[in-house]
């Protein structure tokens, strides 16, 4: 406590003080309340997994509290014997990894090149790369669909993974290359001198040493083509879709469907809920970094 | 998690930066390629060709000129789609960052403000998908099932007596008979002295379990008296208008005497299902208002056509006040205490110092947040086509959901689909000279 501090409580009266406790009070209250209003809508989502499709026809959520012999895994039962969802659980992972690992590699390639090296009209081409940032990418579906049918790839996880590693790219390379500037130089000299090429330059120094930013940028990355439905549904394999794609298929019918819809949409989060919850720190600092998106 | 490791902050100013030591070109090309390749491909080359793709037709073949856009700004759905995009950029940036500031603030004073945070934050985790399921399941119309119906019912119930016996009417052939918004009247004036029977059948079970046995009227000079009913015999038999035996009273329904549609005098019936009116009523018609019979409160049809934008602008804020939030607590985190005490020191209240001090001060990060959030409103479409129902989709419909369906839905015409592509780009193009600036600007600071 500082000696302003101290000062000012001194000179609050009695009255001023019981107004502060009784504030402080109600703010505890106002955010225990926003609290529970803010987890209720999830739980809901993850108590109406647990109950059989006839019980969550017949009342709400909230009713397993009074019953709590409603709560059963049947749901999830019917999930895991539905080949379709089993195996859009694997596509989503397919598409994923491949595609956060291609937007670090190349984003880390082009990252240090605009860091590091030489070359003519340097600052420009990093501008033009910064500009795209903000690109939605609705205005591609069209172009790269026509492109992706003349490639043959077009409903397949190669062209999802493709759109989404160009379009992580932008921020990639703004990331990265603004967290590369930063090495000091004689890192960087010291390891020529001792003769590395530029390759060994790249693997040896700049990307151990790049960890932090890369972390954030895996994390985002990775959530974001986890979560994404609209390219997923334009550019995927319909038949073998993502998990988000493979649920969208069954919300028209969302009354039937309400078992599967439930119990796969929260199986859909685990992954990145778990992620968040893991790596919080970096995926605050990439949200931060990313406001530009 | 409220510090981040953001990249460290620009180091001391530096001689231009120089490649290391001697490398060629080409190299540097090596490097670049593969970004530049993909970004070429999938990102800038897309962006011509739908500049080029939106002056033809819907067949490609034929020239069109602006037509497209023309119909982008005539087309009733994408009228609808523009209209509803201008509320949802307007509103749901504002209420987030609101929101955002609030928490922000108050969970600085909390010790346990990180888990709150944690917990506002968490739905940036998710996917819209299961963020739209969620809210599915949170907006159901009946009560019963969807828990926002349920609140609001109960809030609606507490203040609103339900009524005593939805769905009860009189039998066609009574003097009883129905008369305007729902209620009913009796066909002759009723008189002092000779009371007056108000037989309802259709009355639910549970409304009259634990009824009394309805008994006549006893004729009283000068006042209209009178008995609301059930006129049904449980097991058969009775006569339809006369109070049988076991036939259960009505308690609580309200009767008004109307003279020349004045309403002059009313009562409630008791439990016995016996009313007493004053001798103004006499020679007045008697009405059993609506609001004795209205069916059960069922609460607000959240997906309906005229609130699913504001509801599923709900969603979007349940989603991203937690990033507002984040933002804005980092940027609090650097504001100088030493200023907020000093305004204490001279003797200005929480809210001045929050309103004077801290707001301003906290200027460039909100407006970083607004921005951002108005962005990614502009593309919102997951969101929307999860949440609304087929009914209402139309209603709820938005730009980027109008370009799905034009670009390869239920209403193809890629001309169309590719000039609202061009006018989502040109909608965020200013924010991208913001960004250049900005680095430019960090550039300059640097050297």
């Amino acid at each position: 406590m500082t000696a302003v501090d101290q000062g000012v409580r001194a000179r609050q009266s009695l009255s001023a003080r019981i107004a502060g406790r009784l504030g402080g009070g109600l703010v505890r209250l106002f955010l225990v309340v926003v609290g529970l209003l803010w987890l209720m809508p999830t739980a809901g989502l993850l108590l109406s997994s647990l109950r059989d499709k006839s019980d969550i026809a017949a009342s709400g959520w909230w009713q397993v509290f009074s019953h709590p012999a409603q709560l059963t895994t049947s749901s999830y039962s019917t999930l895991f014997a539905n080949d379709k969802v089993t195996h859009s659980l694997l596509t989503t992972a397919l598409i994923t990894v491949p595609a956060t690992a291609l937007v670090i590699l190349i984003g880390a390639l082009a990252g240090y090149a605009f860091a590091w090296l030489d070359f003519p009209g340097r600052d420009w081409w990093f501008m033009v790369v910064v500009g795209l940032l903000v690109v939605p990418v609705q205005v591609a579906l069209i172009p790269v669909a026509k492109l992706f049918n003349a490639l043959g790839i077009f409903e397949t996880t190669i062209g999802v993974v493709l759109f989404h590693t160009a379009f992580g790219l932008p921020f990639a390379v703004f990331l990265l290359r603004n967290f590369f500037a930063e090495i000091p130089r004689e890192l960087l000299e010291a390891a020529r001198l001792d003769g590395a090429g530029e390759l060994r330059l790249f693997t040896r120094v700049v990307l151990p040493l790049g960890g932090p930013a890369i972390a954030s940028l895996g994390i985002f990355q990775f959530l974001w083509v986890w979560n994404d439905m609209l390219v997923a549904l334009i550019f995927a394999d319909s038949g073998n879709p993502p998990i988000t794609v493979a649920l969208q298929q069954q919300v028209r019918q969302f009354g039937d469907n309400v078992d599967i819809l439930a119990s796969g949409a929260f199986l859909s989060m685990i992954v990145p809920l778990a992620v968040f919850f893991a790596f919080q720190r970096q995926f605050v600092s990439g949200v931060m970094a990313g406001a530009v998106k | 998690m409220t510090t981040a490791t953001a990249p460290p902050p620009p180091a001391a100013p530096r001689a231009k930066r120089k490649g290391v030591l001697g490398t060629r070109p080409w190299v540097a090309a090596c490097f670049l390629l593969p970004a530049l390749l993909l970004l070429g491909a999938l990102v800038v080359y897309p962006i011509g060709y739908s500049v080029y793709r939106s002056l033809f037709d819907a067949s490609g073949n034929g020239f069109a000129g602006l037509d497209n856009y023309h119909e982008v700004f005539t087309d009733d759905r994408i009228r609808t789609a523009l209209k509803n995009n201008v509320i949802w950029v307007i509103v749901a940036p504002a209420l987030a960052t609101a929101l955002g500031l609030i928490f922000a603030v108050l969970t600085e004073r909390v010790c346990w403000g990180t888990a709150f945070k944690l917990v506002v934050f968490m739905p940036m985790a998710i996917s819209m998908l299961a963020a739209g399921i969620i809210f599915r399941l949170v907006y159901e119309q009946n009560p019963d099932r969807g828990v926002a119906n349920a609140v609001w019912v109960g809030i609606h119930d507490t203040f609103a007596q339900p009524a005593p016996f939805p769905g009860a009417h009189p039998r066609p052939t009574g003097d009883l008979a129905a008369a305007d918004g729902g209620s009913f009247a009796t066909k002759s004036a009723v008189r002092a002295g000779s009371p007056v029977a108000l037989p309802l059948v259709a009355v639910k079970p549970e409304d009259v379990a634990g009824a009394k046995e309805a008994i006549p009227a006893r004729e009283v000079a000068g006042k209209v008296t009178g008995t609301v009913w059930m006129d049904f015999t449980r097991g058969g038999g009775g006569t339809a208008g006369k109070i049988d035996a076991g036939e259960r009273a009505l308690a609580g329904v309200k009767i008004e005497a109307v003279k020349d549609g004045r309403t002059v005098a009313s009562a409630t019936s008791d439990s016995d299902g016996t009313f007493t009116l004053p001798s103004a009523a006499d020679g007045a018609r008697l009405r059993l208002p609506a609001s004795n019979f209205a069916s059960v409160y069922n609460g607000v049809e959240w997906l309906g056509p005229a609130l699913v934008t504001p509801s599923i602008i709900g969603a979007y804020i349940w989603m991203w006040a937690g990033f507002a939030m984040v933002l804005i607590a980092a940027g609090l985190a650097g504001v100088p205490r030493e200023l907020l005490e000093a305004a204490r020191v001279d003797g200005a209240n929480e809210w001045q110092v929050f309103r004077r001090v801290t707001v301003p001060l906290l200027a460039p990060v909100l407006a970083v947040v607004v921005v951002t959030l108005m962005i990614n409103v502009l593309k919102i479409f997951d969101l929307v086509y999860i949440i609304a129902p087929g009914s209402s989709l139309h209603n709820a419909n938005v730009l980027a959901l109008q370009l799905y369906q034009s670009s390869f839905g239920t209403d193809v015409n890629q001309g169309v689909g590719s000039a609202i592509a061009v006018f989502l780009l040109l909608l965020v193009l200013p924010v991208v000279f913001v960004n250049i600036r900005r680095i430019r600007k960090e550039r300059e600071g640097r050297r």
